[in-house]
């Protein structure tokens, strides 16, 4: 799909980029502006709930929220966009379980019905990654691309639910080794590099972030060092959970295992529509790249600094 | 027979089992796991058990023969659900999944951590978000948000008060509230009883 079409969607903002990463959501409305689409929002949208603690918790109330939620994106007549890999594992599981159970859907109903809600299940929820790499698709996306890095040394990070479980996905069963982000990464003239165990977990999902921080930042103090030594100037998330976790992490990690990561961590993450939006010439304080207050404690918790920095040499 | 092999056969297993909650995991499905082979693949694939003393295919063999110590496990907990499991499992058995039924027991029964439960109760069932942005100590993150030219508040809960009250009553009717005010009552009769023992020998 290359001619420009009228995409519109449903912007689930979730919990995590709304309350904490407020520069991704900045990122996500501007870029997607740029590129010919309309953002809509929508009003009274809660948690998803979370697909690993709060579906831990109880399916039938995780099932239900997540129902109302794309019942407000039908009531738009769009199809739902989320930004949060955490989000688009409920949603889509939760739109694809009810799809696949006609008795659940009626249950469902039924109690929307209470608060005057109906689940159709006629609009698809998809990630902003797929709605780059599928809806517009590359070579829309090249057409806006007016600078290219010379030398951007990317370690791109997944995360688990854009891919798993697969036989949700709309990416053909792939999730072993897939090329969409680093496809569209690439558009930018960074590098995608190789890394060690690249498609691992983050460590923060599942709950097991608010059950022992220890263990999550294990996870991420591996995926730092293995980033670490293929060169990586850069961390690519398209999570914000992934995204605090790879960032406030570093902190994390820096003091947890001080006495075996050798030098402390300071790698910038950056967020897909942020290192998009400076390749198409967007001005970085609609990316959110710019920092404009004296807020102590608040997200990037890692400088993103060495990043303006490439971005004035190479692109401007 | 010699009396090794008598032994062998004689042994009990499974220590702590219980019908009542053997049948709470037939009912959850966990049956399905009767396919299982024990090949041991969710354990090799899962990047939790790398570094902790969680196993897959332990946790859900202990569930499966009725060992309720499963359910008190911090264990359960330690999965990020990264679906590697899920997606691996040569037998197609949805074993993320699993986890997910065996945490429902498990809660069920009281056995949810502190960190959780405040989670669960007082900050999504209160206000609708899992990280909420309201509130006094919230005020930087308003703020942060201003300052990318945001309004304080997002477009969500957050801006519509009768939005929050919906998700309320949907969660009291799919009893989301009774189970966590249940929860909370088995945790804090344990706690008690806990403290009894410890009276008791320090009585001695």
């Amino acid at each position: 799909m290359s001619e420009q079409q009228n995409w519109r969607y449903a912007f689930f903002l979730g919990c995590v980029i709304p309350n904490r990463y407020p520069m991704i959501e900045r990122s996500i409305r501007d870029v997607f502006e740029e590129l010919g689409a309309e953002l809509l929002d929508m009003p009274g949208a809660s948690c998803c709930p979370a697909p690993g603690v709060f579906r831990g918790f109880h399916i039938p109330t995780w099932l239900v929220i997540a129902a109302r939620n794309i019942a407000i994106a039908e009531e738009l007549g769009v199809n739902l966009l989320t930004g949060c890999n955490g989000c688009y594992g409920t949603l889509r599981d939760a739109w694809w379980d009810l799809e696949h159970d006609k008795e659940e859907k009626k249950h469902i109903n039924k109690l929307l019905a209470k608060i005057g809600k109906e689940y159709k299940g006629n609009f698809e929820p998809k990630h902003v990654i797929q709605a780059l790499y599928l809806d517009m698709g590359k070579e829309y996306i090249r057409g806006f691309i007016k600078h290219k890095f010379k030398d951007l040394k990317v370690a791109v990070h997944y995360g688990c639910h854009i891919v798993k479980p697969s036989d949700k996905r709309p990416w053909d069963g792939e999730y072993e080794n897939p090329t969409f982000l680093d496809e569209i990464v690439e558009l930018t003239g960074a590098t995608s590099i190789e890394y060690k165990e690249k498609f691992m977990c983050c460590g923060a999902g599942g709950a097991v972030r608010t059950a022992v921080k220890e263990v999550a930042a294990d996870f991420t103090r591996e995926k730092l060092v293995n980033m670490r030594e293929a060169g990586a100037d850069i961390i690519l998330s398209i999570c914000p959970f992934c995204h605090l976790q790879l960032d406030l992490g570093q902190l994390e990690v820096n003091n947890f295992y001080k006495d075996i990561i050798g030098e402390q961590f300071h790698i910038p993450v950056i967020y897909i529509t942020q290192l998009l939006g400076v390749a198409m010439g967007m001005d970085p304080s609609r990316l959110g790249l710019i920092k404009n207050h004296d807020l102590k404690g608040v997200s990037p918790f890692i400088s993103i600094q060495p990043f303006l920095d490439m971005v004035k040499e190479q692109l401007i | 027979m010699s009396d090794n092999i008598e032994k062998y056969i004689k042994r009990k297993v499974y220590k702590g089992t219980s019908s009542r909650i053997a049948q709470k995991f037939v009912d959850a499905g966990l049956e399905k796991l009767r396919a299982c082979i024990n090949c041991g693949t969710c354990t090799g694939s899962c990047p939790s058990g790398r570094r902790t003393a969680y196993r897959t295919r332990s946790a859900l063999r202990r569930a499966l023969t009725g060992d309720e110590s499963i359910l008190s496990d911090i264990d359960i907990w330690l999965c990020s659900t990264c679906y590697y499991c899920y997606e691996r499992c040569p037998r197609d058995i949805p074993v993320t999944d699993m986890i997910i039924k065996l945490r429902n027991i498990a809660v069920e029964e009281g056995y949810i951590l502190d960190s959780h439960f405040g989670l669960a109760s007082t900050v999504f069932y209160e206000t609708g978000h899992g990280v909420p942005a309201n509130g006094e100590n919230n005020k930087k993150w308003r703020d942060l948000r201003e300052s990318y030219g945001l309004p304080p508040l997002p477009p969500t809960v957050h801006s519509y008060p009768e939005a929050v009250k919906e998700c309320q009553t949907l969660m009291k009717e799919v009893g989301f509230r009774a189970l966590l005010d249940n929860a909370q009552k088995l945790k804090e009769k344990r706690k008690l009883a806990e403290e009894k023992k410890e009276n008791e020998k320090e009585g001695k």
